[in-house]
């Protein structure tokens, strides 16, 4: 095996800034995580393991790039599950990163006088969410607070205190003399010539460590490919057929963490242009397969609302920002939250293998149990999600034991078109139902050309009990699941009928009516 | 005697948690942040996948060959004692023959990294052969499998009472575990010292066991072990005997070695090896009149305690003595089984089995209040604790500090809880998948450890001549900000800023047998040693003032950094100096045992507690009836505390307090399978609340009126009460399912109430309101 490999290992080594100071690491190993180089190599501890899988937040830190306009854009993400490499080219934000000549900076600030800190474990992670709201958002109210928290756990305060001190960042920021007004100390959208010159000195840095060609590192642990170009990657595709296709690595920094996997060769996707573009044709938004959850979720808001909550539960943001649509599609998981409703909304697939292409249906892309068409060689380009149509219904229900940051029980979506008050082109499909995730043929059969009536609905809802056979397990029981499932067609139907109540209870608010 | 004058100097200020600033910029160091020794080895459990098994070959030899590793050690290899069990010593470090649970440790690795103990540990090959396994409270109950006997608290005659009830209604409520979740995990840090002495870095609450625990795994006296603990990444119980564990693994393997050894299991291995909150089975049988008032009460307890007894003794003797909550019981027998059980040792659990008792006398109340057709909180206050006839708990105490009632009717003013019942009932029946419930529920909470010997606690107090003063005491810091507490009780006693006041961690070479940092008393019992020992410091410096300024010590007072008699005055350190120069003694310790207790655990009579803490909340939700889906929209708490030593951080528990007791109602949810493995074991498939779980609208109040007892500043405890303030969640819950049946009917409700409970509580409800309308009258 390590002949076999060597032909194509490059020494090389990766280049990005650590709070503002330029890196540089020869070979790192390949699924090294940032948190264990953070905290092992650099002794930098203020960043803290609460779970090694993306989970808890304990390890939040903050990534800084390019935006393309002129600006930086500022992201969170889990160090715990990121590998090394990957951060190639970027700016890392760590919470020792923040203060200023000795003093805190304006969200640890007020952090510390709104009492955000009980045992303080959670709490660096805290800081660095806020930090990239603050740097991202010039007033964000509570929702927007709240989700970029909601991959936080903090298991002390209530997270009243958290939410306050988030209320009151930016009026700290903004009182901030002109020289703590470094880009890292200023508020998002600052205007200060002190904040400009330091954004322009951080993008110059940031263009020292981008590169524009293709990178290998190679290490006795494994070697990481990052090619940039959609050729290179196919080329590298059928060159290594062994290899793993590494995105957001959500997922597979748990094989690392959690199953203590070796990954001996990795191509990472995420610096292949081609496959981050999300581009809105006459027919179709065509999704690259490496555009991020966070860069996607932004597109559809105004195409499907719907999805887009979806894509908000989907995940914390720190997820969404590393996690891919593509990503999530070829890893087939049953309770992958996008296939359910990308299938009822008629999405297909791009597969790409060496220059040839197909499209496929993406619920014919499932074929059992975490088994897909995928071929060897091949891998997902993009995505072809078509444009809402006249009179077209669609709604999708997430359904955990917790609103953010859960692992669907059931996610179940629903799309037709009403003409003159019959049902066409019903799709319906679910996550959680079956060992992938899955059309509801017998349902759809009882809803297509007939009449849109609540009882048409409730025999429909019946034929999923036939449509499917869920398992038990820690989410929830197969009757839950069955009985669950049937009830949220007629929650489709309450919703799209418009009885003027309120149907979701995730939108009440207390005190009113 | 010079007591700082009226208006409170620090003491009542709402300060900071005096590692904030360290908490916000990542700079304060927790065991795992300790920078390690050169050499220091890394240690990983292999663990039992088996519930109850013997073993039949343990194969490490692929673990030994594994890339890394340096030394593995099972039983066998354990110098002293294999136990970890402070109580009945029954808690094997590392097991024997038998595996008594999936999750328990089997041996340990130790390698050069964390990640190749990790992967070392994972080569083991071990052949069980199974032994037949106790799961669930019912099967333990069915093979009347305890880890201790049972026991009866009885009083009046409970016969007479239900035969002559007007109204008489039997129920049951099961009531789920809870995982402790601190975000820090469990890990120690053990440095061999010389001649054969250890000093341990755990993150603990109770250093002074973990010293003993890994004496005796050692065969070594106590004194050649310290341990040492700076502040703990949450604790909430899970780390008061837990710790013990992990410290004495890495003490013996340190020992084996040679070298430093750093223990700290995954999130996955804590979750499987450590002990969660005792899961209850509850059944009852109330007689009661027309107002709801209990005439008589029978309740049986089941907790699962797994596979040991750790402190299922004291936990289950709190669920029994908080059955009363709020209530006056005259006649009444509880009956409180303690089941054995192949799963992880049930522990400590903010509330210590009290918010599971008190859970099952609420759900009776409610069960009451819904037969009868009143309002629930009508039916509560029907059955509050009262003047004399009506003031005696089950256990022989009188309830002499009752403000419950008032509490209570101001908080049901203030909430507006009468007009938006009415309200919420209205908007229910023109609602469509969506209905609202809402509940007011009393919180009465006894303070002390029941064990009495373990209310007593130890305090060291330095002063440096250049007036700057060094704390340490007893007391563990695991966020509930402790240390900030006790040291504005030492800054005003000695009439400094607090500035000049610094604490020093937890180390069993300062104070020595110390009790737990548990039971709420952190502050009331540390508090109390560290003001003794600065009181004495103060009547020394008196001395040295008086004679300074001429005027009589007891003229003295202290206040703003300095000693002040009438125009007189002389700044601290100048003060200070001068005691010095005088050869004064400027460092004392401090001792405080609680008074008043006298209880008898064997009758579980007498009186246990030194005082109540109380406080009430009113919660609103709304419920999916089509998925089983909740949300908290309004909470309103009026929580007592006593005079507060620092209201902000008594905030923060009251309020962390009540979404950690709502996230136990509610989202957190432990599924073992049918072999015994714990199907939840990390933060993705455990569910604890996010900031969005939080209610929209949180109103938080204290009612501060002077403690009765003279406690520390006549402050009271706040650490665990709060947590059962959720217990209104789950009974606004239950009156949303309610209204399914027009509120007729009693829901059958079961903790958690995740979706799944929910919904299946709305459907067994309406299949049932169905029968009972088609029914012929």
């Amino acid at each position: 095996m390590p002949d076999e490999r060597t032909d194509h290992l490059r020494t090389d080594e990766i280049r990005f800034l650590l709070n503002g100071k330029p890196m540089t690491l020869a070979n790192p190993p390949a699924t090294r995580t940032v948190l264990s180089y953070l905290r092992e190599d650099l002794r930098l501890t203020g960043t803290k393991e609460g779970c090694a899988e993306g989970d808890c937040g304990a390890c939040t830190v903050a990534i800084g790039e390019a935006d393309g306009h002129g600006g930086i854009q500022c992201r969170t993400m889990n160090s715990c599950i990121r590998f090394l490499p990957t951060l190639d080219g970027k700016a890392l934000f760590t919470v020792e990163g923040l203060k200023h000549d000795g003093e805190l900076h304006p969200v640890q600030k007020a952090m510390a006088e709104h009492h955000g800190s009980q045992c303080g474990f959670c709490t660096p992670g805290i800081v660095m969410s806020l930090f990239a709201l603050y740097k991202s958002q010039p007033a964000p109210d509570r929702p927007a607070i709240e989700d970029a928290l909601s991959g936080n756990l903090c298991r002390c305060t209530g997270y009243r205190p958290i939410l306050d001190a988030a209320l009151a960042m930016h009026d700290l920021g903004r009182m901030l003399p002109g020289r703590m007004r470094s880009w890292v100390h200023s508020p998002a959208n600052d205007a200060s010539d002190e904040s400009a010159k330091s954004a322009a000195q951080l993008l110059e840095a940031l263009g020292e460590s981008r590169r524009s060609a293709a990178f290998e590192t190679g290490h006795e642990a494994g070697a990481f490919h990052a090619p940039e170009s959609l050729q290179e990657l196919s080329m590298l595709r059928a060159r290594l057929p062994g290899a793993r296709l590494l995105a957001g690595g959500t997922d597979m920094g748990l094989w690392v963490t959690k199953q203590l996997r070796d990954l001996p060769e990795l191509i990472y996707v995420g610096r292949v242009a081609e496959l981050r573009r999300v581009a809105v044709t006459e027919s179709h938004i065509e999704i690259g397969a490496a555009a991020t959850i966070t860069e996607l979720a932004a597109v559809l808001t105004s195409h499907y609302p719907d999805l887009a909550i979806i894509l908000r539960r989907f995940a914390s943001p720190p997820i969404r920002n590393s996690a891919t649509l593509g990503g999530n599609i070829a890893n087939g998981s049953p309770i992958g939250d996008s296939m359910p409703c990308l299938i009822a909304l008629g999405a297909r697939i791009l597969l790409r293998s060496g220059p040839d292409t197909r499209v496929i249906a993406l619920e014919d892309f499932y074929l059992a149990y975490q088994k897909t068409d995928l071929q060897p060689g091949e891998f997902v380009e993009r995505i072809l999600l078509p444009l809402p149509s006249t009179g077209q219904r669609f709604r999708a229900y997430k359904i955990a034991k917790r609103f953010d940051q859960g692992i669907s029980i059931v996610l179940g979506a629903f799309s037709l078109r009403l003409d003159d008050g019959v049902m066409r082109n019903c799709r319906v499909a679910f996550g959680g139902m079956a060992a992938v995730p899955k059309r509801a043929s017998g349902c759809e059969a009882a809803l297509e050309g007939k009449a849109w009536s609540r009882s048409t609905i409730e025999a429909a809802a019946e034929q999923l009990a036939l449509d499917f056979a869920p398992i038990d397990d820690m989410r929830g029981s197969a009757r839950y699941r069955t009985l669950v499932a049937g009830n949220l067609l007629k929650k489709f139907y309450l919703e799209i009928e418009g009885t003027g109540s309120s149907t979701r209870v995730e939108q009440m608010t207390g005190g009113r009516e | 005697m010079n007591a700082p004058a009226r208006a409170p100097y620090t003491v009542g200020k709402p300060l900071r948690h005096d590692s904030a600033h360290l908490h916000v910029a990542g700079e304060a160091p927790y065991a795992d942040d300790i920078a390690e020794i050169h050499g220091t080895l890394h240690a990983a459990f292999g663990l039992s996948t088996r519930a109850h098994a013997r073993i039949l070959s343990m194969d490490l030899s692929q673990v030994r060959a594994a890339p890394g590793v340096v030394a593995v050690i099972t039983a066998k290899e354990i110098p002293g004692n294999n136990n970890f069990g402070a109580v009945a010593h029954d808690d094997p470090i590392l097991a024997g023959d038998e595996v008594l649970y999936a999750g328990q440790p089997l041996f340990l690795v130790a390698a050069h990294s964390h990640e190749l103990a990790r992967k070392a540990a994972r080569r083991a090959r071990v052949e069980y052969e199974d032994l037949p396994a106790i799961l669930t409270i019912e099967e333990a109950m069915a093979e009347k499998s305890y880890v201790l006997p049972s026991v009866t608290l009885e009083r009046g005659d409970l016969q007479y009472a239900l035969k002559n009830a007007k109204h008489r209604l039997q129920g049951s409520i099961r009531i789920g575990a809870q995982e402790q979740f601190y975000l820090e995990g469990q890990i120690a840090y053990a440095l061999p010292k010389e001649d054969g002495d250890l000093l341990v870095y755990s993150s603990t609450q109770h250093p002074s066991e973990v010293q003993h625990m890994v004496a005796e795994a050692i065969g070594i006296s106590v004194n050649r072990v310290t341990v040492e603990c700076r502040r703990m990444g949450g604790a909430f119980g899970g780390k008061e005997t837990q710790p013990a564990l992990f410290a004495a693994a890495a003490a013996v393997m340190a020992r084996h070695t040679g070298c430093p050894v750093k223990l700290r299991p995954d999130r996955d291995d804590d979750f499987l090896i450590t002990g969660k909150r005792h899961d209850f089975l509850v059944e009852y049988d109330a007689g009661f009149d027309d107002n709801g008032r209990i005439a008589g009460l029978e309740v049986m307890l089941a907790s699962r305690c797994g596979y040991s007894v750790d402190l299922s003794g004291p936990v289950n003797d709190r669920a029994v003595m908080h059955i009363d909550n709020c209530y006056f019981l005259a006649n009444l027998r509880i009956v409180s089984h303690r089941c054995r059980t192949n799963t992880q040792s049930a522990t400590a659990f903010r509330g210590f089995g009290g918010p599971q008792g008190m859970m099952a006398v609420e759900n009776i109340i409610d069960d009451i209040a819904r037969h009868l057709d009143r309002d629930p909180l009508a039916v509560r206050e029907a059955n509050f604790y009262g003047p004399e006839g009506r003031d005696i708990t089950p256990y022989e105490m009188k309830v002499e500090d009752f403000v419950a009632d008032q509490l209570v009717a101001q908080l049901a003013k203030d909430a507006d809880y009468q007009e938006r019942r009415a309200r919420i009932r209205t908007w229910n029946r023109h609602s469509g998948n969506l209905k609202r419930g809402i509940a007011l529920v009393p919180v009465k909470f006894g303070i002390s450890f029941t064990a009495t010997h373990l209310n007593q606690a130890g305090a060291l107090l330095h002063v440096y001549t250049d007036g700057s003063v060094l704390l340490n005491h007893g007391g563990t810091e695991m966020g509930q900000g402790l240390y900030t507490k006790v040291a504005q009780v030492v800054a005003e006693e000695l009439g400094i800023d607090i500035a000049r006041v610094r604490v020093s961690a937890a180390n069993t070479g300062k104070v020595p047998n110390t009790s737990a940092t548990a039971a709420s008393s952190g502050s009331d019992i540390n508090g109390k040693a560290a003001q003794a020992a600065a009181v004495e410091i103060r009547n020394r410096l008196a001395d040295v003032a008086g004679r300074h300024l001429g005027v009589p010590a007891a003229t003295i007072r202290f206040s703003d950094n300095h000693a002040k008699a009438g125009d007189l005055s002389m700044e601290f350190t100048e003060l200070v100096r001068l005691a010095y120069m005088a050869r004064v003694q400027l460092w004392a310790d401090g001792f405080y045992r609680t008074p008043k207790l006298s209880y008898d655990p064997q009758t579980l009579k007498g009186r246990p507690f030194y005082y109540f803490s109380y406080g009430a909340a009113v919660s609103e939700v709304a419920i999916d009836t089509l998925t089983g889906e909740s949300r908290v929209l309004r909470v309103d708490i009026l929580h007592d505390t006593g005079r507060s030593i620092n209201p902000a951080l008594d905030l923060g528990q009251i309020e962390g307090g009540f979404v950690q007791g709502m996230g136990w109602l509610t989202s957190e949810e432990l599924c073992w399978d049918n072999l015994g493995r714990l199907r939840t074991h990390s933060p993705s498939t455990y569910k604890i609340p996010t900031a969005s779980d939080i209610p929209a609208i949180f109103n938080v109040r204290l009612w501060e009126r002077d403690n009765r007892e003279e406690s520390i500043f006549r402050s009271k405890a706040v650490g665990e009460p709060p947590l059962m303030l959720a217990m209104s969640v789950f009974h606004a819950l239950r009156d949303a399912v309610a209204s399914i049946a027009d509120d007729r009917l009693i829901p059958k409700l079961n903790a958690p109430a995740t979706p799944q409970e929910l919904l299946f509580a709305v459907e067994e409800l309406r299949l049932r309101d169905q029968a009972s309308r088609s029914r012929p009258q």
